[in-house]
C-alpha cells in the first residue's frame, strides 16, 4: 500500500522534471529579441489600461462555496457505496439504503435552498 | 529507514510552505503555498496507513478548499499580488506566547504515555470506514449531514447579506 | 523491501507513461482531432508533413520549441511557470490507476491504488487550481476572467462526475479500477456484464447504468473544457481565455495536460461502464485501446455537432440538472440493488 504512494510521489517528481525539460530547451534555443512592447498584456490590440483584477463578484464565491459542501457530501457517500453490497449480503440492505436516503434528502433540501435563494444563478 | 526518510521529506513539504503561508506579504502566494502543504499532509496520512483520509485530503482540501480560498483572495484587493503592509505591533508578545505554547504542547506530547494498540489493519480502508459509518457511528453520519446543511444555509445567509 | 529498486522501477514507469501520453495523447490525439475535424467539415486535415500528415504534430512541437520565451510584464513569474507544470503533473498522475489490460499474466497498470477512483477525481480537482493560477498569473483581465469561468465550470461538473462514479462503485463494491473491471468479466460474448448494461442478476440496473454513463461522459467533457463546454477557452470570444498570455512551450504544456486528461477520462469511462479490457475475441489490451479511441472519437464528433453552451446554461445544466439526476441515480441504484 505504501508502495503505491511511493509510485505517486515518484511520478510527481518525474512529471515535474519532464515537463520542465521542454521549458529548459526553449530557454536554451529560443531567440531573444526583447523589447518592452512585446511584454504588454494582450487586450485585442488596444493599449491595456486599469488594474487586472475582476470586480468583486459574489457569484464566483457562492459557486465555490456550494461546491465545497456538496463535495464533502459526495465524499461521505463513497464509503457507503463501497460497502453497500456487503451489507445486502448481511440482510441489512434496506436499513443501509434508508440511512443514505435520509442523508441525501437532508442535503437535497440544502440544494433546494441554494436554488431558491438564487445562489446558483450566474446573473 | 525508508519511512523515516519519507516522513522527513513530507514534513519539510508540509512545513516550509506553511511558513510561507503565514509570513508572505503576497496574499496569492500565501494561498498558493497552502497546496503543497495540504499535499504533504496527504503523504503523512498515507504513512499512517489511512488511505481513505489521504484521498479525502486531496479531494477536499487541495481540490475544494484551496480553490475556495484562491477564489476569494483573487476577487479582493489582495488579489493583485501586491505586497501588503504588515500592521502588527505586538509581534514580540505574540512570539513569546507562541513559544510558550509550543513548549507546553511538546512537553505534553512527550510525557503522555500513548497506548499502543495492537492488531491488524482492515484489508480495505474504505470498506472499514463505510462499515463503521453504517453501524457503530450511524448517528454521527446522519448528524454530519445536518451539520453540512446548517453550514450551507449559514454561509449563504452571510454571503447574501454582504450584497 | 528494497526501496531503491522500487524507486528505479517507478521512475521507469513514469517515463514510460509520460512518453505514452506525449506520443499517443498529444501527438496522435492532436493529429486525430485535426483529421477527424477536417473529415466532418468536408476538408482534408494535415497532409503534407510525413505520410498522411502523421508527423504534423512533431513539426508543430519542434516549432513551438524555438518560440521566444515571453513572460508578460507584471506577471507573477513563479506562478506563471508553475501553472502549466501543475496541469501536466496532475494529468500524468491520473494515469497511474488506469488499467490497460492483461499482459504477461497480470494486469498492466502502474499501481492499482485501493482508493483509485477517489485519487483520480482528486487529480481532476488539482487541474482546476492549475488553470485558476494560470489565468491569474498572466496579469491580464481576460485571462483572469477566463480562469475564473473555467474554474467555476470545472468545479460545477465535479459533483456530477463523482456521483456518476458512485453507480459503478456500488455495483462493484470497490474503488479500485482493476476491481471494477474484474467485476465486469464474463457475460454474453464478454459484453453482457458491462456496467452500462446493469448487473447480470439485476437487469433493471441498465437504466441507472446507462444514465450514469451519460452523466459521466457529459461531466468528463466539461472537465476537460471541450465543446460544448469550452466557453473558457472560446476561440472566438475570450481570445483564448486563461491561455491568452501563454505562448510557445508553456501553451504546449497546457495542451498536453488537457489532452492527457481527455484520454484519461475516455479510458476511465471504458473502465467504469464499458468493461475495461473485456470483449469478445481480441486480446484485452487491444479492446482497451479500441474503446478509448472510440470514446475520443465520440468527443471530437460532439465538438463539431453541438453549439457552445453559454456559461449560465452550462452551470444550470450542472447544478439544476446533472446534480439532482446524479443523486437520483445513486438512490435508484441502491433501491434496485436491495
Amino acid at each position: 500500500m505504501l508502495l503505491d504512494w511511493l509510485y505517486v510521489a515518484v511520478f510527481a517528481v518525474v512529471g515535474i522534471i519532464m515537463a520542465a525539460l521542454p521549458l529548459a530547451v526553449v530557454w536554451l534555443l529560443a531567440p531573444r529579441a526583447d523589447y518592452p512592447q512585446k511584454r504588454l498584456t494582450y487586450e485585442s490590440g488596444v493599449v491595456p489600461f486599469g488594474q487586472a483584477w475582476a470586480q468583486f463578484n459574489i457569484r464566483y464565491y457562492l459557486f465555490a462555496l456550494v461546491f465545497v459542501l456538496f463535495e464533502v457530501e459526495v465524499i461521505y457517500l463513497f464509503p457507503w457505496a463501497v460497502v453497500f453490497r456487503e451489507f445486502i449480503n448481511r440482510q441489512l440492505g434496506g436499513f443501509v439504503f434508508v440511512e443514505a436516503l435520509l442523508f441525501i434528502i437532508i442535503l437535497g433540501m440544502g440544494l433546494i435552498y441554494a436554488w431558491r435563494k438564487g445562489a446558483l444563478e450566474w446573473v | 529507514m525508508g519511512e523515516l526518510a519519507a516522513f522527513i521529506i513530507l514534513a519539510i513539504v508540509t512545513l516550509l510552505p506553511a511558513v510561507v503561508v503565514v509570513t508572505s506579504r503576497n496574499l496569492v502566494r500565501a494561498a498558493m503555498s497552502l497546496i503543497p502543504s495540504f499535499l504533504g499532509v496527504t503523504g503523512l496520512f498515507v504513512l499512517l496507513q489511512a488511505e481513505f483520509v489521504a484521498g479525502i485530503q486531496i479531494l477536499i482540501y487541495a481540490g475544494a478548499i484551496a480553490v475556495l480560498i484562491l477564489f476569494v483572495i483573487m476577487l479582493t484587493q489582495g488579489g493583485t499580488g501586491t505586497a501588503l503592509r504588515q500592521v502588527n505591533e505586538q509581534q514580540l508578545v505574540g512570539g513569546l506566547v507562541a513559544g510558550a505554547l509550543t513548549i507546553a504542547l511538546l512537553g505534553l506530547l512527550l510525557r503522555t504515555p500513548w497506548p499502543l494498540v495492537g492488531g491488524t489493519l482492515p484489508r480495505s480502508n474504505v470498506a472499514a470506514v463505510g462499515g463503521a459509518f453504517l453501524t457503530n457511528f450511524i448517528l454521527a453520519f446522519e448528524i454530519s449531514s445536518l451539520v453540512l446543511l446548517v453550514s450551507l444555509v449559514g454561509a449563504l445567509v452571510i454571503a447574501r447579506r454582504e450584497q | 523491501m528494497n526501496w531503491f529498486l522500487e524507486i528505479i522501477k517507478a521512475v521507469l514507469a513514469a517515463l514510460a507513461v509520460f512518453t505514452f501520453l506525449a506520443v499517443v495523447g498529444a501527438m496522435l490525439g492532436v493529429y486525430l482531432e485535426r483529421k477527424i475535424s477536417g473529415w466532418i467539415q468536408s476538408r482534408l486535415g494535415p497532409k503534407h508533413v510525413g505520410p498522411q500528415g502523421l508527423l504534423q504534430t512533431i513539426a508543430d512541437t519542434v516549432k513551438l520549441l524555438q518560440k521566444e520565451n515571453i513572460v508578460p510584464s507584471n506577471a507573477d513569474a513563479i506562478t506563471f511557470n508553475v501553472a502549466p507544470l501543475m496541469a501536466v503533473v496532475a494529468a500524468l498522475l491520473a494515469w497511474i490507476i488506469i488499467p490497460f489490460g492483461p499482459a504477461f499474466g497480470r494486469v498492466l497498470v502502474v499501481r492499482d491504488i485501493n482508493i483509485g477512483l477517489l485519487f483520480f477525481i482528486g487529480m481532476a480537482s488539482l487541474i482546476v487550481i492549475a488553470i485558476l493560477l494560470g489565468g491569474w498569473s498572466s496579469n491580464n483581465k481576460y485571462a483572469l476572467l477566463g480562469g475564473f469561468r473555467s474554474a467555476s465550470q470545472m468545479i460545477s461538473y465535479e459533483i456530477p462526475l463523482a456521483l456518476a462514479v458512485l453507480v459503478p462503485v456500488m455495483m462493484a463494491g470497490t474503488l479500485s479500477t482493476v476491481g471494477i473491471v474484474e467485476a465486469q468479466r464474463g457475460g454474453w460474448w464478454g459484453i453482457g456484464n458491462w456496467f452500462i448494461f446493469g448487473l447480470p442478476g439485476n437487469r433493471g440496473l441498465i437504466v441507472p447504468g446507462f444514465l450514469a454513463f451519460v452523466v459521466f461522459l457529459t461531466a468528463a467533457t466539461a472537465e476537460v473544457n471541450r465543446v460544448p463546454f469550452d466557453l473558457p477557452e472560446a476561440d472566438s470570444e475570450l481570445v483564448a481565455g486563461y491561455f491568452s498570455e501563454y505562448t510557445g512551450m508553456r501553451f504546449a504544456l497546457f495542451q498536453l495536460g488537457e489532452y492527457a486528461e481527455a484520454f484519461a477520462m475516455a479510458a476511465l469511462t471504458s473502465v467504469l461502464f464499458l468493461g475495461g479490457w473485456h470483449g469478445p475475441g481480441l486480446p484485452g489490451i487491444v479492446w482497451f485501446f479500441i474503446k478509448m479511441f472510440a470514446l475520443v472519437f465520440f468527443l471530437i464528433w460532439v465538438r463539431w455537432t453541438y453549439p457552445r453552451l453559454r456559461l449560465d446554461q452550462l452551470l444550470n445544466l450542472s447544478w439544476k440538472g446533472l446534480v439532482p439526476l446524479g443523486f437520483v441515480l445513486v438512490l435508484v441504484t441502491g433501491w434496485l440493488l436491495v
